[in-house]
């Protein structure tokens, strides 16, 4: 028995393999949850229960997965270029920065125009975040794995600074927090006395338009051309260093968006736990998507139900929460595998 | 051992109905070969014939599905290349196999001592390597580090070292296809030598020329069958050309036109390398209307900066570059494109094409912003099918349509699709550079009828060629590169391949016996 490679993977194939993918990781991970001595049939059907089971498991389902689609269209996005963003979770800091700054006040505008200049905001502060790594990478060849990594740092040391300085809330009784937004910038809810909100019609809206882009126009031609050989791209005149640049303000203003609506439609103001590393799921979002468009709304929704529903399991029996991060990270590794074995067949002799 | 029946020189290696599938494709089928000492055979056979499989079987690479290989009388275990050492088979590969970083010496005698000795015995080492090196006239040093050396004395470090192995069965796999013309008649000296000694020879090659310099016997293969074998003196190349194809082809012939306007003029171009000896040293070129200018010379002496410098990555650091008399100062492809340059890359895999996407995204990829293939931003993409698909019915593509994912092409049919993205528009001056490197005879005299087409449609065609057999073929005129400057154009008809050969190595003196009222004049 030997491995071979494919020469053209089916459609089925590519579908399957996240699937695949996800049920090798749940196998994996039930070694984890029999360890801790809990049924483990039980424990993933209240996971699943948590995550999709009532009215309110599904509504914080979908309010957790909203940051996380738009994280994951950054991710997806830059990668496909090549682009390699670590950095969405200082570009998601920098959009909910933004957020606060221009939606706290310092415009008097009505909900309808006031919203859209504070989401724009958002993702101009994202973008920007990323511009430089990006110039840095195209003029001088520098690594942005290692500069957009490192720029995470530096960018919640910022919002730490600020947060205990110039943006400290007087209200906010000495907590480390910016003053809430006001009430015009804040994302409607899209069901009543739940907390998801209208980022989630923003995300999914952006999904679709992102693939239309792709497949349907020149800037999606040349951005599929860039990614896949830069190279001939340049030669037959494609404008190599624009594209990247294009996308490096798309992708980080993707992240900073998610943070604008995080601070615009759920929190409020701003924390230094306003994200709980969406940035870095992210990319494990787009990884499981295979970089599509559409596929990072069903990889995040997965994502989002295994951190909510391992919310509620861990108050249920004791498995604790933590099996979400393994869970996940165990997808990501099969799901690379997956990939892998997806462009091979097993072959006898 | 017992000599065959047959009598002649002792057989010393048989293969026996060798067949190799890989996957759907039957690369070897049913091979039957024998070899005799003192003998040098030819294995020629286009691209994919399944030559280099055989070897790979020959050597141990591979593991045949079926039949036997025999050498000097004796069973070979299949799939290991010790066992082949030992049985005295040496191979050198088309891509060397030699670390840069250690000496002539220590590259030959690697791997042949034991690993639980405390010290090598380098003198005995170098003892023997120069005994071989002075009965075999292989020149080397053996304490020059290999990365030092030219490929023509890399090649001889690895025969060396096939022969410091005791290899009685020498293979080559394409071995001219890095040398000069004097670098490959060395080789083919040398061969003769190792032969007079009694070893035997198999080279792999898919140059016609070469099989009449140095084979006694040469063998054709066909889609991983062997189609004939024939004392060399006994067969031409037509007859070998029509074997190898399956059909009778006929070279180019380009018809006398006499040379209009210029369209593509260098004067005084210079490019600047960052460090050392520019890239392009002062040249001037003109290129005309139905004209063929060929451009030889070793690889590595210019001819990728020009070809980039056609195709817009470059702009010259100093001098002029003009298309139809008008300046272009500024490296853009785009700019290149719409001025009417249809540019075939050096490197169809890399440069050509991008290999992800469809056939028909690749060939609007020059022109996607042309209103017929795209409006506002948005693609047209019906449009640009249907485009696809009548440029793949013209230029014979063979892909299953459209939206075939291009790296699934063949070599030939990438090529083709290069030419029908950019020869479709009627373009004014083509740059070829290698247009026909890595194909096989058929793809050859296809892309080489195009480009005549398009020299008497009214192109002036600048042909960068490492096949001097091409370039005195296609070229009206020809230059040769050499460190970043080229020769005055000299009339294909006044130039022979030993002269070529002569001011590729750098002796333009032969300049005088080729072009005495010029040079007299300058």
């Amino acid at each position: 028995m030997r491995l071979e490679p494919r020469t053209d993977t089916p459609l089925a194939l590519r579908l399957l393999a996240p699937v695949g993918a996800v049920v090798a990781a749940l196998a994996l991970c039930a070694l984890l949850v029999a360890w801790t001595g809990a049924p483990v049939l039980r424990a993933y059907g209240l996971l699943f229960e948590g995550a999709v089971g009532s009215r309110f498991a599904l509504t914080e389902t979908l309010t957790r997965a909203t940051p996380l689609i738009l994280t994951g269209l950054a991710a997806a996005v830059a990668f496909r270029a090549k682009l390699w963003n670590i950095g969405a979770e200082g570009q998601l800091y920098m959009g909910a920065l933004a957020a606060v700054v221009v939606g706290g006040g310092m415009l008097d505008l009505p909900a309808w125009a006031l919203i859209p200049v504070v989401m724009i905001a958002g993702m101009a502060a994202g973008g920007v975040t990323l511009l430089g790594p990006a110039v840095l990478k195209v003029r001088f060849g520098v690594d942005e794995v290692v500069t957009t990594l490192l720029l995470n740092f530096v960018v919640l040391l910022l919002v730490s600074l600020l947060l205990e300085g110039a943006l400290k809330d007087p209200m906010g009784m000495g907590w480390p927090q910016s003053a809430p937004v006001v009430e015009a910038a804040e994302l409607p809810k899209l069901v009543a006395r739940t907390r998801l909100h209208a980022g989630l019609a923003i995300a999914l809206g952006l999904s679709v338009l992102l693939w239309l882009v792709d497949t349907r126009t020149i800037w999606g031609y040349e951005n599929r051309a860039v990614g896949a050989n830069p190279r001939a791209a340049a030669f037959a005149g494609m404008p190599v260093t624009r594209v990247m640049l294009r996308t490096a303000l798309l992708s980080g203003g993707l992240a900073g968006l998610a943070g604008a609506a995080e601070v615009c439609g759920l929190k409020g103001y701003l924390t230094l736990d306003l994200s709980p590393g969406f940035g870095y799921s992210g990319i494990v979002v787009a990884m499981l998507a295979q970089l599509h468009p559409i596929g990072v709304v069903g990889a995040a929704l997965f994502i989002a139900g295994i951190f909510v529903g391992a919310d509620a399991m861990s108050r249920a029996m004791p498995v604790p929460n933590y099996i979400a991060d393994v869970l996940v990270a165990t997808s990501l590794l099969c799901m690379l595998v997956a990939g892998l074995l997806a462009r091979y067949r097993l072959r006898r002799g | 051992m017992s000599s065959p029946v047959t009598g002649g020189p002792e057989v010393v290696l048989r293969l026996a109905g060798i067949s190799k599938r890989f996957g759907p494709l039957l690369a070897n089928d049913n091979i039957s070969l024998t070899l005799r000492a003192g003998e040098v055979l030819a294995l020629l056979g286009e691209n994919g014939a399944g030559k280099t499989t055989l070897m790979n079987i020959l050597f141990g690479h591979y593991v045949a599905d079926e039949g036997t290989i025999e050498a000097f009388g004796r069973p070979l275990p299949p799939g290991s290349p010790r066992a082949a050492l030992e049985a005295g088979i040496g191979m050198v590969h088309q891509h060397f196999t030699l670390a840069d970083n250690l000496s002539v010496l220590d590259n030959i005698a690697v791997g042949t001592e034991s690993l639980w000795r405390w010290r090598s015995d380098r003198g005995a080492a170098r003892r023997r390597l120069l005994d071989l090196s002075q009965r075999f006239g292989l020149e080397v040093r053996p304490d020059a580090p290999v990365g030092d050396l030219s490929v023509g004395e890399r090649q001889r470090v690895e025969i060396l070292k096939a022969l410091y192995r005791d290899a009685r069965i020498l293979i080559l796999d394409e071995p001219t296809a890095v040398l000069t013309p004097q670098e490959s008649a060395g080789l083919f000296e040398t061969l003769r030598r190792l032969t007079a000694d009694g070893l035997a020879v198999v080279f792999i090659s898919h140059k016609m020329n070469e099989v009449f310099a140095a084979s006694d016997t040469v063998a054709v293969l066909r889609a991983g069958k062997l189609v004939a074998t024939h004392a060399t003196a006994s067969t031409d190349r037509a007859k070998l050309a029509e074997l190898m194809v399956g059909r009778s082809v006929k070279p180019p012939a380009p018809a006398p036109l006499s040379p209009g306007e210029p369209v593509l003029e260098l004067a005084g171009v210079t490019v600047a390398s960052g460090h050392g000896r520019p890239l392009l040293d002062g040249v001037d070129l003109t290129v005309r209307r139905h004209q063929v200018v060929g451009i030889a010379g070793v690889s590595g002496n210019g001819q990728t900066a020009l070809a980039e410098l056609v195709s817009g990555l470059i702009r010259p650091d100093a001098g002029k570059l003009s298309l139809k008399g008008s300046v272009v100062g500024h490296g853009d492809p785009a700019d290149m494109v719409r001025r009417g340059v249809a540019r075939i890359p050096e490197d169809r895999h890399s440069a050509g094409l991008v290999g992800a996407m469809a056939v028909w995204e690749n060939l609007i990829a020059e022109r996607y912003h042309d209103s017929s293939f795209s409006r506002f931003g948005v693609l047209r993409r019906g449009a640009a099918r249907a485009y696809a698909r009548e440029v793949i019915e013209e230029f014979d593509v063979r892909c299953p349509g459209p939206d075939a994912r291009t790296q699934l092409l063949s070599g030939g049919n990438m090529q083709k699709l290069i030419l029908g993205r950019t020869l479709a528009h009627g373009p004014d001056l083509i740059l070829a550079s290698q247009p026909t490197r890595g194909l096989d005879i058929g793809a050859v005299s296809y892309v080489h009828s195009r480009l005549l087409d398009a020299r008497a449609a009214g192109a002036g065609v600048l042909l960068i060629s490492e096949d001097l057999d091409e370039i005195l073929a296609l070229a009206d005129c020809v230059t040769v590169a050499y460190h970043g400057r080229l020769t005055p154009l000299l009339p294909h008809d006044r130039v022979s391949v030993s002269q070529l050969g002569l001011l590729m190595a750098g002796h333009w003196d032969v300049l005088r016996d080729i072009l005495p009222e010029t040079i007299d004049a300058a």
